[in-house]
């Protein structure tokens, strides 16, 4: 047992060697490259500094439900008291900036990220021990609570929130660091570049760790660590400040980007955003949420411009994950992955396609079906239109079609699964 | 102030009997299959937009009885089709599952019914005043919204305590497996429990649009506080919801209408806080919506299991 133990030590510290860091290269070459692919187009740099912010929020909601198994409906506490320490700390730069002394004189407005982790660290230093006693629905609510009542509380102390409408800085103070002015998106591309590689590098360390390890134990079977002789708790309360942290972290870039902050951001709303971009991403493997945060933030974003029911979209998306792939986006990358890896891919590609097309199919018709109804409800419009195509919602062949389209798709689908069963 | 006691307390006592129809259907759920339905308010406010627009073809009464009948039959189908399959991955999934819903129905609502109030009002001979105190009218609508909640709960307490679908539905509580083993099927019994909680939700809403306002708004202002009910009344608990519905029903309605700032409390206590200061300025009514979630956080802290629940959480 124990050499096996060895063994699988021994294998596992070898590895890292170059292979490992090959995730890392592609990354940051992207990274670098992305301001090529779009230069002069502010729009993407806008986007691109979204996501940014979005990967670390999602990626720092996941250390909780994904690594450590604690359900979250208050994340967004962090972000916003992340956000909101920045902020003060900009307004503090500017305020000292023109006195031209002080400590806050000597502060880039670069390093606003490490104010932001601070700051959510202490407040989950602060909040979480009473929580973390329990994991599952009484932490689910427990956190549910605690997200109202910060919000509530964001409310009602203008001085320090802003009241409704906030409170905002300049991010064009200070000292600058590598010749950063931060002006445009495109300049502000750097700083979300740097700390989003910089972020996801951490959080990605801190699986590693013998903490990060006991995380993933503490969910699968806090009774048993129990026996060993860890405190489930205090494992709970760690991970949950570090999690708190990176979600200040979030925060703090946030602050820059946006010079804005508003009470709503403690709110349940971007706490439901965290849980829905690392579900759609996947919790199981680490990248997960870093592809649900690309896909939710480009589908809020772009939606919008094509449909007015674009919200209904992401939660219809949310939710047939939930039901028909619980691993999420970053599940199935993995399975193609793991079969490309075992020379597998050749076998079971068909199904896979077929399996698309269906659901490709599926979305189709439900698309038409959404469109039609909100064209009826509302009739701003004469014609609901999806992929080119008008549809009429007053006449019966508009259902039909789309009934037909999700019929077909739920047959393929079917018969898919049938001959996937055959197979194995 | 004997006006203010008054109202307050039969206001109170009317909207944590709203708190506990919405929480009863919770409890029942959560004890029964072990999750917490998220969309469980936004069942109740499919309760208040659908006797809306039954009402105005079929009238107030007629409404009433069918609205729920509808939304509880939405309920066994999501249920049947929806929750069922989540539930074989876990507890976490299935309350993923009813967020999700929970997201989906309030841009549902907010597609065919617009962003704004709509005018779901009661009939018009019921505003009529019940009864005049000080000057005051208590009308006709909030003595039967009473009246009709403490029946819906004597109707519950009979169907679980007299009758056999009542002795299945406890014997599930305790020993699902075992009343699968005696042959009855449990998973039906599933079913119609959420179908029913989620019923007794949409009865909420029929009777509380009127008075709460019918906007797309209402499942997220209610929502949390249904949670926080069930917490500090003990997970599980029927019993213990309903006296966490009715404190917090009160205390939230005393909030709201004594007329007073926090300056003015802690300094009656004997403290000296400026009362134009920051915290010393704010009223009382204002931390109204704070209240049920200041009680969550003081019960955790010192009775971690809830009023009446028998393991902690």
């Amino acid at each position: 047992m124990s050499q096996d133990i060895s063994a699988a030590m021994q294998r596992s510290k070898s590895r890292p060697s170059l292979r490992g860091l090959v995730p890392w290269v592609v990354f940051a070459a992207v990274l670098l490259l992305l301001p090529f692919v779009f230069q002069g187009n502010s729009t993407a740099f806008t986007l691109l500094n979204v996501i940014g912010i979005n990967i670390v929020f999602a990626l720092s909601y996941n250390m909780l439900l994904g690594q450590g198994g604690m359900l979250s409906f208050g994340h967004a506490v962090f972000f916003g008291l992340g956000s909101y320490a920045a902020m003060h700390a900009m307004i503090a730069i500017d305020d000292a900036s023109y006195a031209g002394e002080g400590f806050w004189a000597h502060v880039p407005v670069v390093g606003m990220p490490v104010i932001g982790m601070i700051a959510g660290g202490l407040v989950a230093l602060v909040l979480g021990w009473p929580f973390c006693r329990r994991a599952g629905t009484a932490f689910a609510m427990i956190t549910l609570g605690l997200g109202e009542m910060v919000a509530a509380a964001g409310q009602m102390f203008p001085s320090l929130f802003g009241g409704e409408a906030g409170i905002y800085g300049n991010r064009m103070v200070g000292p600058q660091w590598f010749g950063l002015e931060l002006a445009q998106s495109a300049d502000v591309y750097w700083f979300m570049a740097f700390w989003t590689f910089l972020a996801v590098f951490a959080m990605w360390a801190f699986t590693r760790t013998p903490l990060g390890r006991m995380s993933n134990a503490v969910r699968d079977n806090p009774d048993r660590l129990q026996f060993i002789g860890y405190q489930p708790r205090n494992i709970r309360f760690m991970i949950f400040i570090a999690s708190g942290s990176f979600g200040g972290l979030a925060g703090g870039m946030a602050a820059v980007n946006y010079e804005i902050i508003t009470p709503e951001a403690l709110g349940l709303i971007p706490s439901g955003l965290a849980l829905l971009m690392a579900a759609v991403g996947g919790l199981g493997v680490f990248y997960g949420p870093i592809v649900g945060a690309i896909v939710v933030t480009l589908m809020n974003s772009m939606l919008s411009d094509y449909t007015d029911a674009s919200i209904l979209y992401v939660g219809l998306v949310f939710l047939s994950i939930v039901m028909f792939a619980p691993r999420g986006l970053g599940g199935g990358i993995e399975q193609v992955r793991v079969a490309w890896r075992d020379g597998d891919l050749g076998r079971r590609l068909p199904g896979w396609l077929t399996g698309t097309l269906a659901v490709g199919l599926i979305i189709v018709g439900m698309v038409v079906l959404v469109e039609m109804m909100f064209q009826a409800t509302h009739g701003d419009d004469e014609f609901a239109q999806v992929l080119g195509m008008e549809f009429d919602a007053a006449a019966l062949w508009g259902w039909l079609a789309a009934a037909v389209l999700v019929a077909l798709g739920v047959v393929i689908k079917r018969a898919t699964n049938k001959l996937r069963e055959d197979q194995a | 102030m004997l006006e203010i006691v008054i109202f307050s307390t039969l206001n109170g006592i009317l909207y944590g009997l709203l708190l506990f129809m919405l929480s009863s259907g919770l409890t029942l759920i959560f004890s029964m299959m072990g999750v917490l339905n998220f969309a469980h308010a936004s069942f109740y406010m499919l309760g208040a937009y659908f006797a809306y627009t039954l009402g105005m073809h079929t009238g107030f009464w007629p409404a009433l009885i069918l609205a729920p009948l509808l939304v509880g039959a939405l309920g066994a189908l999501v249920e049947r089709f929806g929750l069922r399959r989540v539930h074989a991955n876990g507890h976490v999934a299935e309350l993923l599952f009813t967020f999700g819903l929970a997201y989906v129905i309030d841009e549902l609502v907010q597609m065919m019914w617009g962003t704004v109030a709509v005018a779901y009002r009661e009939p018009a001979y019921m505003r009529e005043p019940l009864f005049t105190l000080f000057g005051t009218d208590y009308s006709i609508f909030r003595g039967v919204v009473i009246l009709i909640s403490i029946l819906m709960f004597v109707a519950l307490w009979y169907l679980l305590k007299k009758t056999r679908v009542g002795l299945m539905i406890r014997a599930a509580l305790t020993h699902g497996e075992m009343v699968g083993h005696l042959g009855h099927n449990v998973p039906r019994l599933f079913m119609g429990v959420f179908g029913f909680g989620c019923a007794l939700a949409g009865l909420a809403g029929v009777i509380g649009g009127p008075i709460m306002s019918t906007e797309p708004g209402m499942a997220a202002t209610l929502g949390p506080i249904v949670f926080v009910v069930v917490v500090v009344g003990g997970m599980g608990s029927l019993q213990g919801a309903f006296y966490a519905s009715l404190l917090i029903g009160l205390i939230q309605t005393f909030f709201v209408a004594v007329n007073a700032s926090v300056a003015d409390v802690v300094n009656a206590m004997g403290a000296n806080l400026d009362p134009y200061g920051e915290l010393g300025r704010i009223s009382l009514a204002t931390l109204a919506p704070m209240t049920p979630f200041i009680l969550l956080v003081l019960i955790l802290i010192f009775r971690p299991r809830g009023l009446m629940g028998e393991l902690e959480p």
